[in-house]
């Protein structure tokens, strides 16, 4: 009997876990990025993230509209991709040599 | 804001205008840029026509509305029936896939003359794909697609009217009311009439020059649509009533026909249609939605051209169901589904030879899954495959394959091939040559079709083009060339005069079509296109020969337009001009023509003063240069005799024409 109260709670437990895990999640992060060109590689590196659906990003507003699968990637696994190619984004900066190494028309503002 | 959610809407679920995966939403919002396009981004290549480059032609109907256009060949209307036949790679209008808003329209019965029962003003725009085309529309498609997108309620005038008149007779009246009637419903109602009731014989041959006569056309539709749950939908209905007179001068309908002196033929049209579209996208997913499109129709021509009489009907319905979606990210789309087609056909045949009412239901049912893939960037293919059971055609796969790549900036390589596969309509789609006293001889084989096999044909295609900055202006140049090839042909032989032979291929029949282009924006307001196209084709035909008819071998396209700056309330003046040279074409035998023709030039001008928004005048002059063909019947003198052939029209009969006409809009 105890046995079934504990099954009963995980299931619950892992039911509620499962629908905070949504599989068409939208989230829009900030990207930091100037031009076409940036627009190609910061997509790129969004769609590199296994879970990533769908992924937009708007020059004028410079955010990353995306829609993630959370059962398998987070928000933070897509901000690192995107820094790794040298987009700060709201929460992972890119490291200096990175950015460094973006085309001249790439090199946007970095805030801080 | 909301038009452009409606439309993206749309889009995503229809996008399948010819590729079902390629973002339509980004041709229509870019539509007012330039008025013949040819898109980057799509695997096929595509071009668009938008509403602003139909008002560049007198462009009464579809028929007419690719004159300024050097990617379809526009073929002279046909003197008797007045019917215009396009053509695309060499391949008459049979070998295309005719899609309004992507149902299959002018097939069947409809093969001659559908493409003049679409108004010119009832199009928002043209999709022209060279090539393949789409699995997601059928499989009968060979050497391309032309998809006709209608006016939206929700993004029509609310009160349009356009009046029309010609100095071959010609008057036409175009009427578009919209109506909201609530907010997620609206209406739009479009009636066309054209009348043509004076005779014309500008050759003096005793023939009118094209035919009198009139059509009503009426059309209803209601557009529902819910951008929060994603849920858009169309109901059409459509009406048509058509007559046409032709023949000698002296010819009288009413006398009938068998009982009066003059040769005369008449031919009267009537249609139903009747469509729904439903779409709905998912809400969490915008990648992901199903669209579910149903059409019914009812066709029935009836008629007759000397003593010979044609008659068929045709009851059609089709549907689609489609699901669109994607395979892990929205670089890997793909659309699936299901096709269903039925046609019940009745034909009365009464031409020398050949007396039958042939009767016969053709009924398919197929599957298709189309892949694409697009790294949103320099790269993206189209693998489209579908199997369809046919109860006359068989069980049979249709493969389709397009894609695109970038090397560098401003460059597009485009490459395709594809299957296609069709039933012949003989006597539906050859009715010029009823206006002739010819024998038809139809092959009697253990075919399905008028004891006759299907269509078989493969196509392949490359192309290139290059845009860049020439003394700072942006310009275009762009080659291709397309390879069709016919395992199975119906073979129409017009090459023995006083006889036609209908049968299957024996032999090699393929069409190789090139075409150079170069544009260029000149100054601000000031574009000019040329093109130059080479088509090299052979067929075997029974009796020898294995140039195909009415076909010229080069052809040279220039285009001119300029308009002067728009102001603030809209006022401008627009100038177009176009000019179309063709080449020595072979003509069928017949006794009086010559086996060839000479090469000649045709001009069209149109002059458009836009006053402010609301209103608007045009005038043109077509074929400018008052070039007509110089003989055009066979046989004049005796029309019920052997020699008698009026089917044979490479170029124009009426001569030079003057027209005007007004616009008229309220929002």
């Amino acid at each position: 009997m105890k046995n079934l109260v504990y099954l009963v709670l995980l299931f619950v437990a892992f039911s509620a876990q499962a629908q905070q895990k949504n599989k068409n999640a939208k989230v829009n992060v900030e990207v930091n990025g100037n031009c076409e060109q940036c627009k190609k590689r910061i997509e790129k590196a969004a769609y590199s993230v296994p879970g990533v659906k769908s992924a937009e990003w708007h020059i004028d507003d410079k955010v990353l509209q995306l829609i993630i699968n959370e059962t398998k990637c987070s928000v933070t696994d897509v901000e690192k991709a995107v820094a790794k190619i040298g987009h700060d984004t709201k929460n992972v900066k890119a490291n200096d040599e990175t950015y460094n190494n973006l085309h001249h028309c790439c090199k946007y503002d970095r805030k801080e | 804001m909301n038009k452009i959610k409606v439309l993206c809407l749309f889009a995503l679920v229809f996008s399948a205008t010819t590729f079902a995966q390629d973002t339509l939403q980004e041709v229509n919002l870019k539509a007012n840029e330039r008025s013949l396009k040819q898109l980057k981004k799509p695997a096929a290549n595509t071009y668009v026509m938008t509403k602003k480059e139909l008002l560049k032609a007198a462009c009464c109907n579809l028929a007419e509305s690719f004159d300024t256009n050097p990617v379809i060949d526009v073929a002279f209307a046909d003197a008797l029936t007045g019917a215009r036949q396009i053509k695309m790679l060499g391949l008459t209008s049979p070998y295309l896939t005719i899609t309004e808003e992507n149902i299959p329209s002018v097939r069947g019965a409809s093969q001659a003359f559908g493409l003049s029962f679409t108004p010119g003003t009832w199009i928002q725009s043209i999709q022209i794909t060279k090539g393949a085309g789409s699995v997601v529309n059928g499989f009968e498609s060979i050497s391309g697609q032309i998809n006709t997108e209608l006016l939206k309620p929700f993004e029509a005038e609310r009160f349009f009217v356009n009046f029309y008149g010609s100095s071959d007779a010609r008057f036409e009246l175009n009427t578009h009311i919209s109506q909201t009637l609530s907010q997620r419903w609206k209406s739009l109602l479009l009636v066309h009439g054209n009348a043509r009731l004076v005779q014309n014989d500008m050759n003096h041959d005793g023939f009118l020059d094209n035919p009198t006569g009139q059509q009503v056309n009426i059309l209803n539709r209601y557009q529902y649509t819910n951008n929060e749950k994603g849920v858009v939908g169309f109901f059409t209905f459509r009406y048509l009533n058509d007559q046409k007179i032709a023949g000698q001068k002296d010819f009288r309908d009413h006398a009938g026909f068998l009982h009066d002196g003059a040769w005369g033929s008449e031919i009267n049209t009537q249609r139903f249609d009747a469509s729904t579209k439903v779409g709905y996208v998912f809400p969490d997913m915008p990648f992901q939605s199903i669209g579910f499109q149903n059409a019914f129709s009812y066709h029935n021509q009836e008629g007759f051209y000397g003593l010979n009489q044609y008659g068929i009907s045709q009851t059609n319905f089709y549907s689609n169901l489609i699901f669109n979606s994607i395979i892990s990210n929205t670089l890997n789309k793909f659309a699936t589904g299901l096709s269903f087609n039925f046609d019940q056909y009745g034909e009365t045949v009464r031409v020398p030879n050949f007396v039958a009412n042939p009767h016969r239901i053709d009924t398919s049912v197929g599957a298709f899954f189309e892949y694409t893939y697009d790294n949103t960037d320099d790269f993206s293919v189209v693998a489209g495959a579908r199997v369809d059971y046919h109860n006359r055609l068989g069980v049979f796969a249709t493969p389709r394959l397009h894609a695109r790549y970038n090397p560098w900036e401003g460059g597009t390589l485009r490459v395709s091939a594809g299957r296609g596969k069709r039933i012949a309509n003989i006597f539906a789609e050859n009715q010029q040559f009823l206006a002739s006293n010819r024998i038809w001889n139809v092959a009697s084989g253990n075919g399905e079709i008028y004891g006759l096999d299907p269509e078989i044909a493969w196509n392949y295609g490359f192309s290139y083009s290059q845009s860049f900055k020439l003394f700072k202006r942006s310009a275009n140049i762009g080659a291709d060339i397309y390879r069709t090839d016919f395992q199975q042909q119906v073979v129409i032989d017009p090459y023995r005069a006083n006889e036609l032979s209908v049968q299957m291929l024996q032999g090699d029949s393929f069409v190789n079509a090139v075409q150079l282009d170069f544009s260029i924006n000149i100054l601000t307001h000031l574009n000019l296109r040329t093109s130059y196209k080479y088509y090299d084709m052979k067929t075997d035909f029974a009796s020898g020969a294995n140039q195909r008819p009415l076909q010229a071998k080069h052809r040279f396209f220039v285009n001119g337009e300029f308009s002067t700056h728009e102001h603030e309330n809209g006022s401008r003046w627009k100038f177009d001009a176009t000019y179309n040279w063709l080449g020595s074409q072979v003509l069928p035998t017949t006794t009086d023509l010559p086996q060839r023709s000479a090469a000649f030039g045709t001009l069209n001008t149109q002059v458009t003063r836009v006053f402010s928004k609301v209103f608007e005048v045009y005038g043109g002059i077509e074929n400018a240069t008052n070039f007509r063909q110089p003989q055009v019947i066979s046989g004049a003198n005796d029309p019920f005799g052997n020699n008698f052939d009026a089917s044979v029209v490479y170029g124009p009969v009426f001569g030079r024409m003057y027209y005007a006409g007004l616009r008229f809009k309220i929002n």
